[in-house]
C-alpha cells in the first residue's frame, strides 16, 4: 500500500484536496481519508468481523475520535444526540449482521425527528451475500423504510462518491438518517482517493426558497391577524432558524408556542412565548391554538400528539405552514397557504412583508389565560416532587445546558419546567418515542459540545435499557449529570393505567426489581447520590456540578403517584385538556 | 388486483402515475414500500427500461381521492432517485396493457372464440387441440372486457403486464 503518500496528502486538510496522482488505497483507507476530507470529527463504533480492515485503519488515526460504546443501539443514539447539539451529522459504524440490526431504533427515532445521521455497516463479502453466511442480515433492505436513501456499495471506485453522496443527503433538505453497507471484500479491494468534493444528484433538489406570491400571501394573512399564533416546530432547530423565528415575534409582538422539537427555538423567557403546546402542552398554549384566527405553523408537522383530535383542532385560524417536506404539508391537517421552502429563508421574507397587526385585545386574553392557570409546581419539602426537580435543575445550571430525556412522564416535566431560552439545548426522542434513548443520546451530545454542561433527565425505566454505557462515560472520563426521576415505575404507563384502565397497574411497576442506582454507578466508578427531599436534592445538585472527571448518576426518589397535567386526553380536542387530580 | 377493488368510496379516481426513477432494485423496492407503509393502493404496476440509460420508467395505476393521490405523488417524488413524477390523468396520454389468456377451446367452441378474438382485434398467439393462447392489448377496460368475453369458455391461465402509459404529444385541433 502506498500509504506514505497518503499520508502526506492527508496532512492538508483544505477542502480541496487535488492531487495529481490520487492515492491508492483499499476501500477501509478510502472510506477513513473521505470522512476525514468532510471533517468528521466523532465516530461511535463498535468493532467485528466484518469491519474489522475499518478498525485496523482507525488503530493509527489520529484525525477522528473513534468513540467505543457498549451496545450499537446505544451507537446510534449518541450519534443522534451529537447531530442535535452540535447540527452536524452523527457517524455510527457497526459490523454486519446484529451489529447493523442493533442500530435499527436508533435510526429509526432519528428518521422520526429528521435528525442528519450516516452509519456505516459492515456486510458479509460480496460474493457471500444471500448465502445466510456468518453475522449476514440485509441491513439495507431491513433500514429502508427509516431511512431517507441507503446504499450497498459492492464496487470500491464508486465508494468515495456514494460516502460523499451519503453525506450530502443525510443534511441537506430534511435531514434524516442514510444508512451505507460496506461489504468486507469491499473494504479490502485497491482503489483511488479523489478528493473531488462535487456531489451531483440531478434527481434530488430540495426546495429552499419559497414560493414568492405564497409569502405574500402569508403577510397578508398575517398583517390583517387580530388573533396570530405562531407554532413552530424542530424545523426551526434543525433549519437555524431561531434567530429569524425571535425576530417576526418580536417585530410583530405575535405569541409563539413550540412544540416538543422546538423547545429552545424560541428563548422561553421572551414575554411572547408561550411554552409548549399539545397534549402535555401550556394551558395557555392549548387555549390560543384553539382560539386563533391565524396560524403559521414554521417547520412542524401537525403531530397527533400536538393536534389532539383534528377535528377540533385550530378550528377557526386559516392556517400557513412552512416546510421544507412537501409531504408534510396538508398530510393532516388542510392548510390555506403552504409554503415550500427552507424556514431560514421564508421567515424573514414573511416578515419584511407583515405590516403590524393590532394583537393587544389578544394579548389581554392570553394574559388572562397565562394568570387563570399557569404551569403549577407542587411545595413540598420532606419529599421531591417532580417538577420541582426540573425547576431545581433549570436553577442550578442557570438554563444553559443541554438537557437530553428519555421517555415518558420526566420528558414531559422536562420539558414544561426547564426554560429554555437556547435552541439545541432540548434533545429528546420525540416521533419515535424511543425508552433508552436518554442516556447515550446525552453522552452524544457531550462529545459533540465538550464545553458545554450536559444533563441527562431519565427515569428509573429509561435509564435502565441502556444504562450500560456508563462504562463508556466513565472510560471517557465524561461529566455527564443523570438525573434519575426516580418513581420506581414507568410513570406514564402508570398514569394512562390510573386513569383510563381503572387503576389496574398491569406490568409497570418497577419496584422490587430496580437496582441500587448508587452501587450501580460506583461499581462502573462514577460517582453515585442519592435523595429523597428537596433540600437533600439540591445538595446532590450542587455536589454533582463541581465533579468534572467522571459521570455522576443521581437517583432522585420522587412521589410515584404523580400525574402530568395539564393532559389532553388521547381523542380530545386540545381545549379539553384536563389540568389536575380529579378531588 | 382487480379493477373491482375501488372500494366504496364515492370520490375515489382511477390515476395513472408515469415515474422516471434511476435504474436500481433499490429505488424499485422503495417506490413498492411507499405504498405498502403509507397504506396506498396499486392496481397495477409496470416496470421496464426507459428511453436513456441507467434510467427506468414505471407505470403506476392506483386511485383514491386528490388529497391521497397528492400524497402518493409526494412522497414518490421524495425518494431520492426518482427523477420525475407525473399524473398523466388530467393530461392527454396513450396506455394499452398486454394480456395473454390460455382458454379452453374444444372444437365446438373454437370458432366462437375466434370471433371474439377478431372484434377485439386480438391475435391468436398458440393452438392446441383444447385449448387457445391468445393476446390482447388496449386500455385496462378493453383487456378485461375480453377476459369477461372468454371466461365463460374457462380461463386455464392468465398473465397481464399492468398498464403502461405515456403523455400525448400532439393534440391536434379540431
Amino acid at each position: 500500500m502506498e500509504s506514505a503518500k497518503a499520508h502526506t496528502s492527508n496532512k492538508n486538510k483544505e477542502k480541496s484536496v487535488q492531487e495529481k496522482e490520487s492515492p491508492v488505497l483499499n476501500g477501509a483507507g478510502i472510506l477513513i481519508k473521505t470522512l476525514e476530507n468532510l471533517d468528521v470529527d466523532t465516530i461511535f463504533g463498535y468493532p467485528g468481523g466484518a469491519v474489522l480492515p475499518l478498525y485496523d485503519e482507525l488503530f493509527d488515526n489520529n484525525d477522528i475520535n473513534h468513540v467505543l460504546i457498549r451496545h450499537e443501539q446505544a451507537g446510534s443514539h449518541a450519534a443522534d444526540g451529537y447531530a442535535r447539539a452540535t447540527g452536524k451529522p452523527g457517524v455510527v459504524m457497526a459490523t454486519s449482521g446484529p451489529g447493523g440490526t442493533n442500530t435499527v431504533t436508533g435510526i429509526a427515532t432519528a428518521a422520526m425527528d429528521s435528525i442528519p445521521l450516516v452509519v456505516f455497516t459492515g456486510q458479509v463479502p460480496k460474493e457471500m451475500i444471500g448465502n445466510d453466511a456468518f453475522q449476514e442480515a440485509d441491513i439495507v433492505g431491513i433500514t429502508r423504510p427509516i431511512t431517507k436513501n441507503n446504499y450497498l456499495v459492492k464496487d470500491v471506485d464508486e465508494l468515495e462518491q456514494t460516502v460523499r453522496e451519503a453525506f450530502h443527503v443525510a443534511t441537506s433538505g430534511r435531514p434524516g438518517p442514510v444508512l451505507v453497507d460496506l461489504p468486507k471484500d469491499m473494504l479490502q479491494a485497491k482503489g483511488r482517493f479523489s478528493g473531488l468534493h462535487k456531489v451531483s444528484i440531478p434527481s434530488y433538489n430540495p426546495t429552499k426558497k419559497g414560493h414568492f406570491t405564497q409569502i405574500q400571501k402569508a403577510a397578508e394573512l398575517l398583517s390583517e391577524a387580530e388573533k396570530p399564533l405562531i407554532y413552530a416546530g424542530g424545523g426551526v432547530i434543525l433549519g437555524e432558524a431561531w434567530e429569524e423565528l425571535t425576530a417576526l415575534a418580536e417585530n410583530h409582538n405575535i405569541p409563539v408556542t413550540t412544540t416538543l422539537m422546538g423547545l429552545g427555538g424560541f428563548p422561553e423567557s421572551k414575554p411572547q412565548s408561550l411554552g409548549m403546546l399539545g397534549m402535555h402542552g401550556t394551558y395557555y398554549a392549548n387555549m390560543a391554538t384553539t382560539e386563533c384566527d391565524v396560524l403559521v405553523a414554521v417547520g412542524a408537522r401537525f403531530d397527533d400528539r400536538v393536534t389532539g383530535d383534528l377535528e377540533g383542532f385550530s378550528p377557526h385560524s386559516k392556517k400557513i405552514h412552512i416546510d421544507i417536506d412537501p409531504t408534510n404539508i396538508g398530510k393532516n391537517v388542510e392548510v390555506d397557504v403552504p409554503i415550500v421552502g427552507d424556514v431560514k429563508h421564508v421567515l424573514p421574507e414573511i416578515d419584511k412583508h407583515t405590516e403590524q397587526p393590532d394583537t393587544n385585545d389578544w394579548w389581554d386574553t392570553i394574559n388572562k389565560w397565562k394568570e387563570e392557570h399557569p404551569l403549577e409546581v407542587p411545595e413540598e419539602d420532606h419529599k421531591i416532587k417532580p417538577q420541582q426537580m426540573m425547576e431545581s435543575i433549570s436553577d442550578i445550571t442557570n438554563g444553559k445546558a443541554i438537557v437530553v430525556t428519555d421517555v415518558g412522564q420526566h420528558q414531559m416535566w422536562a420539558a414544561q419546567h426547564y426554560t429554555y431560552d437556547y435552541p439545541r439545548s432540548f434533545l429528546s426522542s420525540g416521533g419515535l418515542g424511543t425508552m433508552g434513548y436518554g442516556f447515550p443520546a446525552a453522552l452524544g451530545a457531550h462529545f459533540g459540545c465538550p464545553d458545554r454542561p450536559v444533563v441527562c433527565i431519565t427515569g428509573d425505566g429509561g435509564f435502565q435499557m441502556t444504562a450500560y454505557e456508563l462504562a463508556t462515560a466513565v472510560e471517557y472520563e465524561v461529566p455527564l449529570k443523570i438525573a434519575i426521576m426516580n418513581n420506581e415505575c414507568l410513570g406514564m404507563v402508570r398514569q394512562w393505567q390510573e386513569l383510563f384502565y381503572d387503576e389496574r397497574y398491569s406490568h409497570s411497576i418497577l419496584k422490587k426489581g430496580n437496582p441500587d442506582f448508587v452501587k450501580l454507578a460506583e461499581s462502573y466508578g462514577a460517582a453515585g447520590f442519592r435523595a429523597s427531599s428537596k433540600n437533600e436534592m439540591e445538595q446532590v445538585l450542587a455536589e454533582a456540578m463541581t465533579i468534572d472527571d467522571r459521570p455522576v448518576v443521581m437517583d432522585f426518589r420522587v412521589d410515584e403517584y404523580e400525574n402530568c397535567y395539564p393532559m389532553v386526553p388521547s381523542g380530545a380536542a386540545l381545549n379539553e385538556m384536563v389540568l389536575g387530580d380529579k378531588e | 388486483m382487480s379493477s373491482t377493488q375501488n372500494g366504496t368510496a364515492t370520490n375515489q379516481t382511477k390515476h395513472t402515475l408515469s415515474v422516471v426513477v434511476k435504474y436500481n432494485l433499490n429505488a424499485l423496492s422503495r417506490i413498492i414500500g411507499i405504498f405498502s407503509s403509507k397504506g396506498f393502493e396499486i392496481d397495477s404496476i409496470s416496470f421496464g427500461s426507459g428511453k436513456e440509460t441507467g434510467l427506468a420508467r414505471i407505470t403506476i395505476t392506483t386511485h383514491g381521492d386528490e388529497q391521497i393521490i397528492e400524497q402518493i405523488t409526494k412522497q414518490l417524488h421524495k425518494i431520492i432517485d426518482v427523477v420525475t413524477v407525473s399524473d398523466l390523468t388530467h393530461q392527454s396520454f396513450v396506455e394499452r396493457e398486454m394480456a395473454l389468456v390460455k382458454v379452453k377451446a374444444q372444437r365446438s367452441a373454437r370458432s366462437e372464440i375466434m370471433q371474439i378474438t377478431d372484434i377485439f382485434r386480438a391475435k391468436i398467439i398458440d393452438i392446441s387441440p383444447d385449448n387457445l393462447a391468445i393476446e390482447i392489448t388496449g386500455n385496462r377496460d378493453k383487456v378485461n372486457a375480453f377476459i369477461g368475453m372468454v371466461r365463460p369458455f374457462g380461463i386455464i391461465e392468465l398473465a397481464r403486464t399492468g398498464t403502461v402509459a405515456l403523455k400525448r404529444e400532439f393534440e391536434g385541433s379540431v
